[in-house]
């Protein structure tokens, strides 16, 4: 059962991911009172930056590129597996270092600057990505996600606060306003395209085909607060993780991009006060 | 699938415009003409880039990064240039700074006149500029064969 999980995965994240990102921008385009493209229009894209020219601009970049999608997919796997959270999420921020690693690799200025951001928005958003693990650990007594989805009751009772905080800071993960400070899925900004501004064709397909996975991944962890042992916690999960996503457009439309220091102090304060008093609660009443 | 006139991306270079194309160039990402409906993407960056936009004559200014950033773009790709000055150096031709229209430095697949070009012209010309985008591409893949 949980083999069929993970290959369900590794195999179908891309898609779903690529749908949901098209949602998004049909989304994003109508809130603007725009037409907008087509769904299927990151598979368009996807299909033509593999049909483009790679121009490589060291040899290792390709190669740490790849090394981030293949560890975003063990990550992943890991997840819906059953596995350990905790390793999940350790291994999520590892998949990250290889993304920075292969920003810093080149020698554009607006790549480096791409990825020492990224490295402050991980030091932004870890904090509570931790919290989080803590919470389950609390909440339902084990690490183990295929122990947290078999809880009686849904683990948003315990630990509300730490999934508003999650909300706020899967922002940043996604590449949303008001916290896409090291790339933008949007154009022009004050540093080209960040972190992925020396990717071409291939290279940059391979970045946003792991971006998709990670999308997968982070609504897996969203989903699950929702899914205890009953069956019908699974649609509450998947209607819940269509809103989240839905929230994050709206919020990407109508915030503008902030500066790193309060990127940094709102998210601290975030995690201090949703994320923290909800732990704090937890080991009182638990 | 395949097609790169599905999704082109474009980079939009002012070489000495007076800002009149540009603000037509702008003006069709705004809702009333949404060119991202036909899978366009405006991005800053020539590595990333399909279409290169250039408005205004190239002078010797500008001459070296019109010519870099073409030559960062992967292939395949195509050159539009928009407004009159972009296609033959326009009023400014006789100048002592202008070399004349971008065809001077680069290569140029499809010429948009107008002063200001039109945003309905400019999108013409980018939908011309597609076609021969996808031959290109074509042509591309028969020297890999």
């Amino acid at each position: 059962m949980n083999v069929c999980f993970v290959i369900a995965y590794l195999l179908f994240a891309p898609l779903l991911g690529g749908l949901l990102d098209g949602t998004d921008r049909i989304i994003s385009a109508r809130m603007q009172r725009r037409k907008g493209p087509s769904i299927l229009q990151p598979f368009y894209d996807l299909g033509k930056l593999f049909s483009k020219e790679l121009i490589a601009v060291n040899n290792v970049q390709f190669l740490l590129n790849l090394s981030y999608l293949v560890i975003l997919m063990i990550a992943g796997a890991l997840l819906f597996f059953g596995a350990d959270l905790l390793m999940t999420l350790f291994i999520l921020s590892t998949a990250d270092m290889f993304l920075i690693m292969a920003a810093s690799s080149d020698s554009s200025p607006y790549a480096n600057m791409g990825a020492s951001r990224e490295m402050l928005q991980m030091m932004a958003y870890e904090p509570l990505t931790l919290l989080i693990a803590v919470g389950f650990y609390l909440a339902e007594g084990s690490f183990q996600v295929s122990d947290i989805i078999d809880a009686p009751v849904s683990a948003i009772l315990w630990m509300p606060g730490l999934f508003v905080g999650f909300m706020y800071t899967a922002a940043i993960k996604l590449r949303k306003s008001p916290f896409d400070l090291s790339t933008s899925h949007h154009a022009h900004q004050e540093m080209v395209k960040g972190i992925t501004t020396e990717m071409s064709g291939p290279a940059l397909a391979i970045m946003n085909i792991a971006e998709y996975y990670e999308l997968v991944l982070l609504l897996g962890i969203f989903s699950l607060f929702f899914i205890n042992s009953t069956w019908w916690s699974w649609i509450v999960a998947i209607i819940a993780c269509g809103l989240v996503f839905f929230a994050e457009t709206l919020w990407d439309n109508v915030s503008a991009r902030v500066k790193w220091k309060s990127l940094l102090y709102s998210c601290w304060i975030v995690t201090l006060v949703a994320g923290g008093v909800n732990i704090l609660i937890l080991m009182l009443i638990k | 699938m395949n097609k790169v006139s599905k999704s082109p991306w474009l980079l939009h270079y002012d070489a000495s415009s007076c800002n009149g194309c540009d603000i037509e160039v702008l003006d069709c990402l705004t809702p009333k003409y949404d060119i991202e409906r036909f899978g366009i993407i405006n991005t800053g960056d020539p590595f990333q880039a399909d279409i290169l936009l250039i408005t205004g004559g190239v002078n010797s200014q500008t001459e070296r990064v019109v010519k870099q950033l073409y030559s960062q773009m992967p292939e395949p790709k195509v050159v539009v240039a928009v407004g009159i000055c972009a296609c033959t150096g326009g009023i400014f031709k006789e100048c002592y700074n202008i070399k004349g229209g971008i065809d001077t430095v680069i290569p140029v697949d499809v010429y948009v006149p107008g002063c200001a070009a039109r945003p309905e012209s400019i999108i013409d010309g980018v939908m011309k500029a597609l076609k021969v985008l996808d031959e290109k591409q074509k042509a591309m893949k028969e020297d890999r064969r």
